[in-house]
């Protein structure tokens, strides 16, 4: 922190006009949407808006009555581990990799960050495909395998496919920024780490890992809001939320509750508690795990 | 002269312009593959026929998808003319106070004689309101209307030693053909697409017996689920273990054992009369198409079955001329020759009994036998409890109906325990409903 360089800025008006685009751009798509699910979450609607009634707390209490919603709760924690915890750690395996390349490696970068590009529902649709029961390509050879495979009736194979699905989408992301971390470390402190005897397992554990834990970090956060946000597509294209409600995460319910069964009232009260969860985490993440992390 | 030429263009384009004064009319549909072709082609001899309107057909996607599209369009102020909304948004759209127009008023406005009596009553009947301020008036216009079918594969039929000529009536009779197909090696004896709408909703009128009481909806917002009868049981009892014998193989939620049947995976399967246009065009064998199989010792099987598909309903806030130009394309749609000819193509119901008429009058059933199942089927005289079946919040009950019998089809429970979880689970839906829609 010593080191750290302070620009002043003379004007007064400059910093905020530098900041403005950014902040209209958070104002508009940020708190403005939150703003509307917030008032919407204590309305309801009929489905075309022509007629609105203020419940109060209603659509909440509706929410934590229904069992199944509190059980969506725990299948939303274990998938967004899973998520973020395979996704960071082969994002991580890859880099390093990907890092050794000597040849080619511009090659690699490219196809492992390709999947970025891919939309949600696309990536969903994409490992259904593989994983389908009957037509797909995986599927196929884990029967020739004597696994049995069906995640239309299997929630073990459905969460399997849900997740392959949502890491396989972020991993890109992930990669992209382990490899840039990866890079940005001085060359010179693993080679003395080397000359004083240190093994590669070693070296990775004791230097190259503590200097990629700002990146490590702001990639758990990211990841965890991922999972959490923005992985309907993979499931409503995989699953559909089944077999029963297995793999109805927190915002399949939102998405499916909103856009498929028209309710916007209990939809907009689910995207508020889940905007309450997402922000709680955050900042336990922050207060907690971030004491570890060591900025250069 | 070169400016002049293209001066000269100009002029005459805006000339063309301005003498064509048509009017749009926007459609949004949701009818892909084969059925795409279709609604395209009725836009494009609608437009052909007359002058004055146009009609622009956009597909939006699968039927919750274009019914969310066309919501969002409303709020926004830019809807569609016309939307198709499938079955089970009826009751979602009837209480869309002030965002529909019902299509009696329509035709009024637009001048156009319209007489619902000139519908097959099954079909009318369901898109009429029955309480409420238009109590009694249609209130959208039946288009594409199916219903549940039996639908099977011949070849697979001759494979396993069956007579493929004489398709399984009972149900009974269906498990005893599924056992022959999977002894003959068949991977996929026997699917269904749409568990809720064949196996409880059509099941029930087929038996006449009530699926929600209330007369399943039509008698007010109190209905109450009502399939936890002990035919209800014995029936999904009777499909788990067929489902454990591997005789009936669940192909996932909504159409998608479709795929299943027409690929040729499955040999036999329930679902949408509708679906005949897509086979008719993919399916590489010969299929039949057979009614709905029933219980034989159940008194008053069978009845008749229950309606499917969509129709199109007039958004609110349009120009007067706009409504005269969807007028004029609903009664181009009525016609006797355009909607035989729909029937024909698509496997839906024939919309209007001279349609019916003239089909049956052009040979049509029998020489393409199969076709006529649908509408022997439905245009029998239906009683208070086989009428069909119109809940609020459909989508949502429906899709608990699927959750809840994932759990029945992979073992883990039994076929009461599925039923009874989906109607409580199911008649919250219904409360919650009646409540916000109940004054």
């Amino acid at each position: 922190m010593s080191t750290e360089k302070r620009v002043q800025l003379r004007a007064r008006v400059l910093p905020w006009l530098l900041l403005a685009p950014q902040m209209a751009v958070i104002g508009v798509f940020f708190f403005w949407p939150a703003g509307q699910a917030l008032l919407q979450s204590l309305q309801q609607q009929d489905a075309f808006g022509t007629s609105t009634e203020w419940v109060g707390l209603a659509n909440f209490r509706q929410l934590l009555a229904d069992p199944s919603y509190l059980e969506s709760f725990r299948i939303t924690a274990v998938f967004a581990l899973l998520v973020a915890g395979l996704g960071l750690a082969l994002a991580l395996l890859l880099a390093v990799m990907a890092d050794r390349v000597v040849r080619g490696a511009g090659v690699y970068q490219t196809l492992l960050v390709w999947p970025y590009a891919v939309a949600p529902a696309i990536a969903g649709v994409l490992w259904l495909f593989m994983f389908a029961p009957s037509i797909g390509v995986l599927s196929y050879a884990l029967e020739r395998l004597g696994v049995a495979w069906n995640p239309l009736l299997d929630s073990g194979d459905a969460t399997t496919l849900i997740v392959l699905a949502a890491v396989w989408k972020q991993l890109s992301y992930n990669f992209l920024f382990f490899l840039a971390g990866l890079q940005a470390i001085p060359r010179s402190l693993i080679e003395a780490a080397a000359i004083d005897g240190a093994r590669p397992w070693r070296r990775f554990w004791t230097i190259v890992f503590p200097l990629l834990s700002p990146t490590s970090f702001f990639l758990l956060v990211i990841n965890i809001v991922y999972a959490f946000f923005d992985t309907f597509g993979i499931v409503d294209a995989a699953t559909r939320g089944g077999p029963g409600k297995d793999t109805a995460v927190l915002v399949y319910k939102v998405y499916y509750d909103g856009f498929k069964a028209m309710d916007l009232g209990g939809s907009a009260a689910q995207s508020v508690v889940l905007m309450g969860v997402v922000i709680a985490l955050t900042v336990v993440q922050f207060r907690y795990v971030e004491r570890r992390v060591q900025y250069g | 002269m070169l400016k002049k030429v293209t001066l000269a263009a100009l002029l005459l384009s805006l000339g063309v312009g301005t003498s064509h004064a048509q009017t749009e009319i926007q459609w949004w549909h949701s009818m892909g593959g084969a059925l795409g072709d279709w609604v395209n082609d009725l836009a494009k001899d609608f437009n052909a026929s007359q002058k004055d309107y146009k009609i622009v057909p956009t597909f939006k996607g699968s039927y919750d998808e274009s019914m969310a599209a066309a919501i969002a369009a409303f709020r926004a102020g830019n809807a569609p003319h016309i939307l198709q909304v499938f079955e089970v948004g009826t009751a979602t759209m009837m209480a869309s106070k002030g965002a529909v127009v019902p299509v009696t008023e329509v035709m009024k406005l637009g001048g156009v004689k319209f007489d619902p009596a000139a519908y097959v009553p099954a079909v009318a009947g369901y898109y009429t309101a029955t309480v409420g301020p238009y109590s009694g008036q249609m209130l959208s216009f039946p288009f594409n209307s199916s219903t549940t079918v039996f639908h099977y594969n011949k070849d697979a039929f001759k494979a396993a030693g069956l007579d493929p000529s004489k398709p399984p009536s009972t149900w009974p009779e269906v498990a005893l053909a599924a056992a022959k197909l999977k002894a003959s090696g068949h991977k996929c004896p026997f699917t269904t697409s749409w568990v809720s709408w064949t196996q409880l909703e059509s099941f029930s009128a087929w038996h006449n017996v009530e699926f929600a009481t209330k007369n399943n909806g039509f008698g007010g917002l109190d209905t109450r689920l009502a399939f936890n009868t002990p035919l209800h049981v014995r029936h999904i009892e009777n499909l788990a273990n067929m489902a454990k014998q591997g005789l009936f193989v669940y192909k996932g939620r909504g159409n998608a054992a479709d795929a299943a049947f027409v690929s040729g995976e499955c040999a036999m399967m329930t679902g949408s009369s509708g679906l005949y246009a897509n086979v008719k065009k993919s399916a590489k064998f010969a299929f039949g198409i057979a009614p709905l199989p029933y219980y034989p010792d159940v008194p008053g099987a069978p009845q008749n079955t229950v309606i499917g598909g969509a129709s199109l309903w007039v958004m609110a806030g349009k120009k007067p001329p706009e409504y005269k130009g969807v007028a004029q394309f609903f009664a181009y749609l009525s016609r006797p020759e355009v909607a035989s000819e729909s029937h024909k193509r698509t496997g839906y119901l024939p919309v209007t009994k001279a349609a019916y008429e003239l089909t049956d009058k052009s040979g049509f059933y029998k020489d393409n036998p199969g076709t006529d199942v649908a509408v022997t089927q439905m245009i029998r005289k239906t009683t208070d409890k086989s009428r069909g079946v119109r809940l609020g919040n459909f989508v949502q009950v429906r899709t608990i109906i699927d959750e809840e019998f994932e759990g029945v089809w992979a073992g883990k429970r039994t076929a009461k325990e599925g039923i009874d979880a989906a109607i409580k689970r199911g008649n919250e839906q219904l409360e919650r409903f009646q409540k916000a829609n109940g004054k």
